[in-house]
């Protein structure tokens, strides 16, 4: 167990190492002198020069990155150039927005797809399926923005029962903090839902079709018994991998839902540091985001191991591929289940 | 009773007999198949010029002269949805192209090497995968400021991770099996072997996850339109035409409405396909009936 | 009264009609054998018994359990007989248990579930079962998990699940099929112990004609749904009245013709394998110490002659087919040399192997993987032709392969057919042309003949006899299964943890085995006559 952890853990760091390279290198290649663009055209050249003395910007390329990347590791992310604030102040402000909406939401999705993955299974090719995997179909359809609009319209616009956009601030107090959150939580988290829903559906019902669930109804146990005790945890493999891969949809869909309700989260902070051109600010967010989708892939990974116990007790068997630790044919079969449709069942009843 | 776990087996008389009698499959085909062609005529004919700004016209509501009705500027919706369906195709299909083009590559090497190279392109493939499709595009925004070849690039480098590991994951389970022995044993090389035996059988597999991706491309490229990093102005895309609704939801709904209805019906287009490919050449779901 | 009454059972899938009239019954403490080859309809039955057919599967008929009406009863009815009054254990012990459950969580839940006992005793009393059925606490600990075990160790623990709670009636469906002989004769022993402690009823179904001989007290033979012969075990099969009951023990016993037997140390030798060794490297213990390598074949030598035909037989995982694989050249050994007519094969660059790889064929076990399901009959055929110095035009490679289909007892029409479109057997004659295509001297077959049915596999051994006569083509039969040695080759070579315990004349090792590991193989496996004789000696 500890062995497979820590191979985990080692490849998680690697990735960051390699991805905080990446966008170093990205902000390296880009036209333009930070330090000009802090002054201001009307600077002059010695100005500009001290400026980048005192940035250490003149320090070499390998001595820059260090520096870099260890002030991440502190939290250090240097300042915006436009609000001239240590980054971390804003990004400390627009965290609590973000993070809490892309938790909710996955959240909701767990919540709402899981039971309906459930039902949908035991009830194969029924009415009740049918229904709810047409509406998942049509759920995956649904650009998450658009969706968001609609929402507005119909419950802002419409029924005024919540706010269009905006944040009060959690000061404004938890619950009314929540209901501004409550229209973008839900316009992320159904598109997201109706996925993890098929997946659920068919992850289950190929488990259903595995021996050991035969051995288990030979006991005696009931169907209803078999499907919880059983099934669900085998088909617990494919659902968390898709949930690790939601994660960074997720965070995507915040940044994009944020502009649509206004929320002064990560999201819009990032959209004005791109259209400022605060590359810092623009720079630190994305490593925060990605480092964000890496944790979140190396707690995917831990729960891998305590779902499946095959994992724990074999270090050296497990062969790497993202979002790792799985055997390949279970992500094959995960990409199969993923295209699974009532077609099949209606034909198995 | 032993099942067999069977590779999929077929003729082409076979999986057209089962095609047309796939419900899924032939909705989504029409579906497609109208969507590729409203594209195509928007080459030769639009209801109205979508260049052309009539102010007088703005914000009307749908009519029998505009059936979707028109945006602020005046121009009419259903010309512009019709021109923006290029757009939204031609991303996602390179978008697609590139992920194919150097995905299935590396995936189908990484199977058959295995160990250390295999290793090393599963960790770039990590790398890849930790950056968001949204944030590929943010960081090359970043650099070449916004346009339509920022949002290919971005959709095309998140799509390659997903498709070499489709592809290996594919590959890993055809290597082991008996009949790439009997290959080797008749002296095959890896690269033939990969040619002859692993891609062909991996081939419905990569088409499904072909029509997944392009349907996510289409809602990559809406959202990248949306926020403003993908096709520019005047050029007309889906995703602009909401971000233009936005503000004007409470006056002129149907300029959200129909191009979001757009970008709805072409999704569920291509997942039914899939999902009917799937289906159709799935060996499990014959095996079943 | 009988335990167990099937009148008349007729069942079908769909349109398709799997059952026609079965009949069976099985009274208390009787062992009862249901023979048949695949697709017969056995294990319809005992699921029928069960009442866990797919959903489409409909039942008429009459089948009473300890006068329970079964096919009336409501499923809750059936829960409470499940695992508690009728125990049934599987085919496939490697896929029977719950991989994320501990062995103890599984054969404690039936018993908690019928019993509402608690935890702890649930506990120990699945413990006390476990210790029954061969695995002690010290070495399986409840906390064991699947896959930690062999596949033995796997059928023990579904068979402790099948009998934790004492049923009346087990059903053991192939419960050894998936094992080697001497695992079988082993599980084959506790289940006859079990039976006779508890007084069970027992429903053994099998192909094996030989299995069922050794148990059975009763036999019912089915083929395609229908009853052909029932009765009295001994009475039946040495009478041999009915014509399929008959065709089966002879297909069991069939030894084909081969005029021309091999004579030793006539010629040179085709392939010497001269101290080989392999390891794989073993699993990682710590994460700091090196890793332990498995030494899967070890400091290994044998010769074959041309035209001779020689079988490596020993138990699974002793090494005979990663043998196999390095003399193909599929793999590379860690030590020793091979040397086929007389050149090293190993340790050479792909691109001069391509004359030894033309000489040397392959055939393997499993004939529904061993093509590629998109190619053509033709091109799957003609795949070794690829080996040849001059590649052929196409109209002569389709002679070449409409020639090596035909020696193989196929017309030349399948030619443009798919793989699926055959049969078992006729699959394996496929695999077969493809391994004679180019006139190679020696075919390694790996397992041949062992997923095949009996009528299958004497006519597969006739053929494989006929080429040995015809071409002079030298063999290598990769088998756990003595019958198939008996009756195919000259030598038997005797494999045993990676090592070649024993080697000698064919009749010579299997009737008088010296080592430990080949007397342990023959002692186990089953035999049809030996089994009879028994049978008829026990009844007098």
């Amino acid at each position: 167990m500890t062995a497979y952890l820590l191979k985990r853990i080692i490849i998680a760091a690697l990735t960051l190492v390699l991805a905080s390279i990446v966008v170093f290198a990205v902000m390296e290649i880009l036209p333009g002198d930070p330090a000009r663009l802090m002054l201001g055209l009307n600077a002059s050249a010695d100005q500009v020069e001290v400026l980048r003395n005192q940035m250490g910007l003149n320090a070499p390329l390998v001595l820059r990155y260090l520096h870099w990347a260890g002030g991440l590791l502190s939290l250090d992310f240097g300042r915006s150039y436009t609000y001239s604030v240590p980054v971390i102040d804003l990004v400390r402000e627009r965290v609590v927005v973000s993070l809490p909406l892309a938790l909710i939401a996955l959240a909701l999705s767990t919540i709402i797809a899981i039971p309906v993955g459930v039902f949908s299974a035991s009830r194969q090719g029924r009415a009740g399926d049918t229904l709810a995997m047409g509406a998942a179909q049509l759920g995956v359809a649904v650009p998450n923005f658009w969706f968001a609009l609609i929402l507005i319209y119909l419950f802002a616009v419409w029924l005024r029962l919540v706010p269009a956009g905006g944040f009060p601030g959690w000061s404004a107090g938890i619950w009314t903090a929540l209901k501004s959150l409550f229209l973008p939580a839900i316009a992320l988290a159904l598109p997201q839902a109706a996925i993890l829903g098929r997946v659920a559906r068919s992850a289950l019902i190929e488990v259903l079709n595995e021996d050991y669930i035969r051995t288990a109804r030979a006991k005696g146990l009931p169907y209803r018994t078999v499907l919880w005790r059983h099934a669900l945890r085998n088909a617990m493999i494919p659902v968390l991998t898709i949930l690790g891969l939601q994660f960074a949809f997720l965070l995507a869909g915040t940044i994009i839902i944020e502009n649509v309700f206004y929320l002064p989260g990560l999201g819009r902070l990032i959209f004005q540091a791109i259209t400022q051109r605060d590359l810092i600010v623009v720079e630190s967010i994305v490593m925060l985001l990605v480092a964000a989708v890496i944790l979140i892939n190396l707690i995917v990974d831990f729960s891998y191991a305590i779902v499946d116990p095959r994992l724990r007790a074999i270090p050296g068997k497990v062969r790497s591929g993202f979002p790792s630790g799985i055997a390949p044919k279970q992500i094959l079969r995960a990409v199969q289940r993923f295209r699974e449709t009532r077609n099949r069942s209606r034909g198995r009843q | 009773m032993t099942l067999r776990v069977d590779l999929p087996e077929e003729t082409l008389a076979g999986v057209l007999a089962k095609a047309f009698g796939n419900r899924s499959f032939l909705i989504g085909l029409i579906i497609t198949l109208l969507v590729v062609a409203v594209a195509l005529l928007s080459f030769v004919w639009t209801p109205y010029d979508v260049s052309r700004l009539v102010i007088a016209d703005k914000t009307q509501p749908p009519s029998w002269a505009h059936w979707f009705g028109t945006d602020h500027f005046g121009r009419d919706i259903l010309s512009m949805i019709m021109v923006g369906a290029r757009n939204s195709i031609a991303v996602a299909l390179v978008a697609v192209g590139i992920g194919m083009g150097i995905g299935v590559p590396l995936g189908a090497v990484a199977a058959a090497r295995g160990g250390i190279v295999d290793e090393a392109l599963m960790r770039l493939n990590d790398l890849v995968f930790a950056f968001p499709a949204l944030l590929s595009a943010i960081m090359i925004t970043a650099i070449f400021g916004p346009g339509a070849v920022n949002a290919i690039i971005a959709i095309g480098i998140f799509n390659i991770p997903v498709f070499a590991r489709v592809a290996r994951a594919g590959a890993l389970a055809i290597w082991p099996r008996e009949f790439i022995l009997a290959a080797r044993a008749a002296g095959k090389g890896m690269t033939q072997i990969t040619v002859e035996h692993v891609l062909p059988n991996i081939a419905t597999l990569l088409l499904v996850q072909g029509t997944i991706q392009f349907a996510l491309g289409i809602l990559a490229e809406a959202g990248l339109s949306y926020v403003g990093l993908g096709a520019q102005p005047p050029m007309p895309s889906w995703g602009r035409m909401l971000f233009d609704a936005q503000t004007r939801m409470v006056i002129a709904p149907w300029m959200a409405i129909f191009p979001g209805m757009a970008i709805v019906i072409t999704v569920l287009g291509l997942n039914l396909l899939g999902d009917g490919i799937a289906d159709i050449l799935d060996p499990k779901s014959r095996r079943r009936r | 009264m009988n335990l167990l009454e099937i009148e008349n059972l007729s069942l079908s899938i769909g349109d398709t009609p799997i059952l026609k009239g079965v009949e069976l019954t099985i009274a208390p403490g009787e062992v009862v054998g249901l023979v048949g080859e695949s697709g017969s309809g056995k294990s319809m039955t005992a699921l029928t018994v069960m009442r866990l057919l797919p959903h489409l599967a409909r039942a008429e008929g009459r089948v009473a359990f300890d006068s329970i009406d079964i096919l009336g009863a409501s499923e809750d009815q059936m829960c409470a007989l499940r695992g508690d009054d009728i125990g049934m254990v599987f085919q496939e012990p490697m896929t029977a248990l719950n991989p994320v459950k501990t062995i103890g969580e599984q054969v404690a839940e039936g018993i908690r579930w019928h019993t509402k006992a608690g935890r702890a005793e649930a506990e120990e009393r699945a413990r006390k079962i476990l210790d029954r059925v061969g695995l002690p606490e010290a070495k399986f600990p409840l906390s064991r998990y699947p896959h930690e075990l062999s596949g033995g160790q796997r059928q023990r623990v579904v068979i402790a699940i099948a009998c934790a709670l004492k049923p009346k009636l087990l059903i053991a469906d192939e419960p050894t099929t998936a094992l080697d002989v001497v695992l079988q004769a082993q599980i084959l022993d506790l289940l006859r112990d079990l039976v006779s402690e508890h007084r069970m009823g027992l429903l053994l179904i099998s192909h094996d004609l030989a299995v069922v001989t050794e148990m059975a007290d009763r036999l019912t033979i089915l083929r395609n749904g229908e009853v052909m012969e029932a009765g009295d075990t001994a009475r039946t099969l040495s009478e041999q009245q009915h014509p399929y009951t008959r065709e089966l023990a002879l297909a069991s016993m069939h030894v084909p013709a081969r005029p021309k037997p091999h004579l030793a140390g006539s010629a040179k030798p085709l392939l010497e394998v001269e101290g080989v060794g392999r390891d794989y490297p073993g699993r990682r213990k710590s994460l700091f110490r090196p890793a332990q390598p498995i030494r899967a074949v070890d400091d290994v030598s044998l010769t074959i002659e041309p035209a001779q035909s020689v079988a490596l037989v020993g138990r699974s995982g002793c090494g005979k087919s990663t043998l196999a694989r390095m003399i193909l050249a599929l793999d590379k050994p860690t030590a020793g040399t091979i040397r086929f007519r007389g050149e090293p094969i190993t340790g050479k660059p792909e691109s001069t192997l391509k004359p030894a790889r033309r000489d040397m064929q392959v055939v393997f076990q499993d004939p529904y993987g061993s093509f590629d399901p998109r190619q053509k009959v033709e091109k799957l055929v003609a795949e070794p032709l690829h080996l040849l110095e001059k590649q052929p035009a196409k109209a002569e490679r389709r002679e070449m392969v409409a020639h090596a289909l035909q020696e193989v007892g196929l017309s030349q029409r399948d030619m443009d057919k798919y793989p699926h479109e055959f049969s078992g057997g006729q699959r394996q004659r496929l695999s077969i042309a493809r391994a004679i295509i180019t006139r190679p001297k020696l075919v390694v077959a790996d397992e041949p003949v062992s997923a095949l049915d009996v009528s299958i596999r004497a006519q597969i051994l006739d053929l494989f006899a006929e080429l040995n006569q015809k071409l002079g083509i030298a063999y290598l039969f990769i088998t756990h299964d003595l019958t198939v040695a008996r009756a195919m080759a000259d030598e038997v070579l005797v494999m045993h943890e990676g090592k070649i315990v024993e080697r000698g004349r064919a009749a010579e090792v299997l009737d008088h085995p010296r080592s430990e590991a080949a007397q342990a193989l023959v002692a186990a496996a089953p035999d049809l006559h030996r089994a009879i004789a028994r049978r008829m000696q026990e009844q007098g």
